[in-house]
């Protein structure tokens, strides 16, 4: 859509964008172009010498089992925490949407995680789960379990699983209620009408007309669980314990800062990058069209 | 039958091709139920049939729900009212002990001290209220003020430069760390406000939503800003402004949020202790081991950590909802 109205000024829309385009040029496209470049370049940890190798870095990439390690624990991790979620998020909705009284009163209990830094949600969870000093930890081994995600690496991953589901309920939750509550009334009554108990008109009519909200918040959950649960897993365990819970966007800075592996880690940059478009590319594609009333 | 269908796709021009643009698309209908609900007509009067044993089972559920989400909260504060051996002791006492003053001030004026040393959490505090307010105000400056040049203005090269920062959407800083941490080196920005926040300052997400909200704003308004004599920044200043209200506040929650939130980013561009963030101070806290920690002090600065953007979030809520709806879509 245009403007019919418009000013005419020679400089001044320059310099209307000019900020973000400088911001935007700097700290995008030049880092984006020197991650492409560098994932072509091989050079030695001290800068001394630099060889253009091709691909090199790439073949590199996926022959070796680390990074495909780290390829399979991110997309356990992405769908544990999508599927978890996601279903929590709905049953919690679910059950708000039928109590009249104090619906509000349970969503503002609800949405605050919401604010709460990834970082900091997974300190309160390590601080829950230390093997020594963990209040659940502790009732864990009441009942038995052995837990020790500091050693453990399934242990570990329940761990940042959990921290980072507990982190995005609130999200899930929002839209979930407002999915809910924008289906028109009269289908479930009409259900009602002719004799469909609560479970039935859940599976046949709600859950089938909240599929375009369910699908969106798929995408978005797959999102966080691929880019924004970094400083959860930095700060829940640095990847470990042996890599257990090393997911693709860790593994970039482990091996980029911790490493100094600059091809290796711009190379798995650029993978990265391709996931992200992909994924954008689905939303795009797909997120309207395929999933409809 | 053809009227129909131009009348059917009229309705929806206006939202539709920048929601496609921002890449999320769903429903009015669901937006619209995201909106507080002094905002819209209650549409929810009565249940369908009377199932009290449901009713209860809902209510004991939703208790259950916000018992787990509260819980590691509610430990973290108990945690952060002991004393150190309290902590440490296995399992800790769950009702909030005695120390509550004396660790918080603590925190606030000192900071830990056994085994790392930290800035006293005041300080970092401090440096995570200006980051958080240097990224919204000004995300939203710039986004404003490159939205109104591409709805008000028409000159050479706009698509590209449109493309340009739609581009960014794509590329998220965890993919591009160590490029740009060397870009922000090599301009001495290391250790300075200006490096915590200027990368972060681009925003696609909210240059599409003024976008499209400048979209909506009638043409006769600018109109007759023009007949007038209003310049183009007049009119910015005393039309455009004041009708984006909402939106600026709905943004600046979100943004808060964001900004405070920050982790990656801080814990690159920051070596100094002085120029710790408070998210990163609590990380740096626990970097000594087990053993060693002070728990009761970690959990206190964690408090202080959670407690403005939740309170921005709670006393916000209505903006903080259209803020999610805007963002997101």
């Amino acid at each position: 859509m245009e403007k019919r109205a418009r000013f005419r000024s020679r400089w001044l829309p320059y310099a209307l964008i000019a900020p973000q385009l400088a911001i935007t040029i700097v700290f995008f496209f030049l880092p984006a172009s020197q991650a492409l470049y560098q994932s072509l370049l091989v050079q030695d940890a001290f800068g001394m010498n630099t060889q253009f190798v091709w691909f090199e870095n790439f073949q590199a990439l996926f022959h070796d089992d680390d990074y495909l390690k780290s390829f399979r624990v991110t997309a356990v991790f992405s769908v544990l925490v999508a599927s978890i979620g996601l279903s929590v998020s709905l049953v919690l909705a679910v059950f708000a949407d039928r109590v009249l009284r104090g619906a509000a009163v349970y969503k503002t209990l609800l949405i605050w995680p919401y604010a709460v830094a990834p970082a900091v949600a997974a300190i309160l969870w390590l601080f829950l789960f230390n093997p020594t000093l963990g209040v659940v930890a502790h009732w864990l081994k009441g009942l038995g379990i052995p837990w020790d995600p500091l050693l453990d690496g399934t242990d570990a991953l329940i761990m940042v699983v959990i921290a980072a589901v507990w982190k995005q309920i609130s999200y899930n939750f929002l839209f979930f209620l407002a999915g809910l509550q924008s289906i028109p009334k009269s289908l479930i009554e009409a259900a009602a009408i002719d004799g469909a108990g609560p479970v039935r008109r859940f599976a046949t009519i709600v859950f089938p007309l909240l599929s375009p909200t369910t699908f969106f918040l798929l995408v978005v959950n797959i999102v966080y669980a691929f880019f924004d649960t970094f400083a959860i897993i930095d700060a829940a365990t640095s990847g470990g314990p042996a890599q257990a819970t090393q997911i693709l966007v860790y593994k970039v800075y482990a091996d980029g800062f911790k490493g100094l592996d600059l091809g290796g880690s711009a190379a798995q940059s650029v993978v990265l990058m391709a996931i992200v478009i992909a994924l954008t590319f689905v939303q795009f594609r797909y997120v309207e069209r395929k999933v409809q009333y | 039958m053809s009227e129909s269908a131009t009348d059917r796709s009229g309705s929806s021009i206006a939202g539709d091709s920048g929601k496609r643009m921002a890449g999320w698309r769903i429903p009015g209908l669901v937006l619209m139920q995201l909106l507080p609900q002094t905002w819209r007509k209650r549409r929810r009067e009565g249940m369908i049939e009377n199932r009290p044993v449901l009713t209860f089972v809902s209510h004991v559920v939703l208790a259950i729900g916000i018992a787990i989400v509260a819980l590691p909260v509610y430990v973290t504060f108990v945690a952060s009212t002991l004393a150190v051996d309290e902590v440490l002791q296995a399992p800790m006492p769950l009702v909030p002990g005695t120390h509550l003053v004396e660790n918080y001030k603590k925190v606030l004026g000192q900071g830990v001290s056994s085994n790392v040393t930290s800035a006293p959490v005041g300080r970092m505090m401090f440096n995570s209220l200006v980051t958080a307010l240097v990224i919204a105000f000004g995300k939203i400056t710039i986004s404003l003020l490159s939205a109104f040049a591409i709805v008000y203005f028409r000159f050479p090269l706009r698509g590209l430069a449109f493309w340009m920062i739609f581009v960014t959407l794509m590329l998220p800083v965890e993919v591009r760390i160590l490029p740009t941490y060397k870009v922000v080196s090599d301009l001495g920005m290391l250790d300075t406000y200006a490096g915590l926040t200027v990368p972060l300052i681009a925003s696609a997400t909210a240059t599409f939503l003024f976008r499209q909200f400048f979209l909506t704003i009638p043409d006769e308004l600018a109109e007759a800003a023009r007949i007038d004599g209003a310049g183009p920044m007049r009119f910015f200043f005393d039309v455009v402004i004041p009708l984006s209200r909402p939106n600026i506040a709905a943004l600046f929650v979100i943004l808060f949020i964001y900004g405070w939130n920050q982790y990656l980013w801080p814990l690159l561009v920051t070596t100094d202790e002085a120029m710790y963030t408070t998210v990163i101070g609590i990380k740096r806290m626990i970097a000594g081991g087990d053993a060693a920690t002070e728990w009761n002090l970690v959990m206190a600065t964690a408090m202080l950590a959670m407690l403005p953007p939740a309170l921005v979030v709670l006393v916000m809520q209505k903006w903080f909802v259209k803020g999610l709806v805007d963002t997101e879509k």
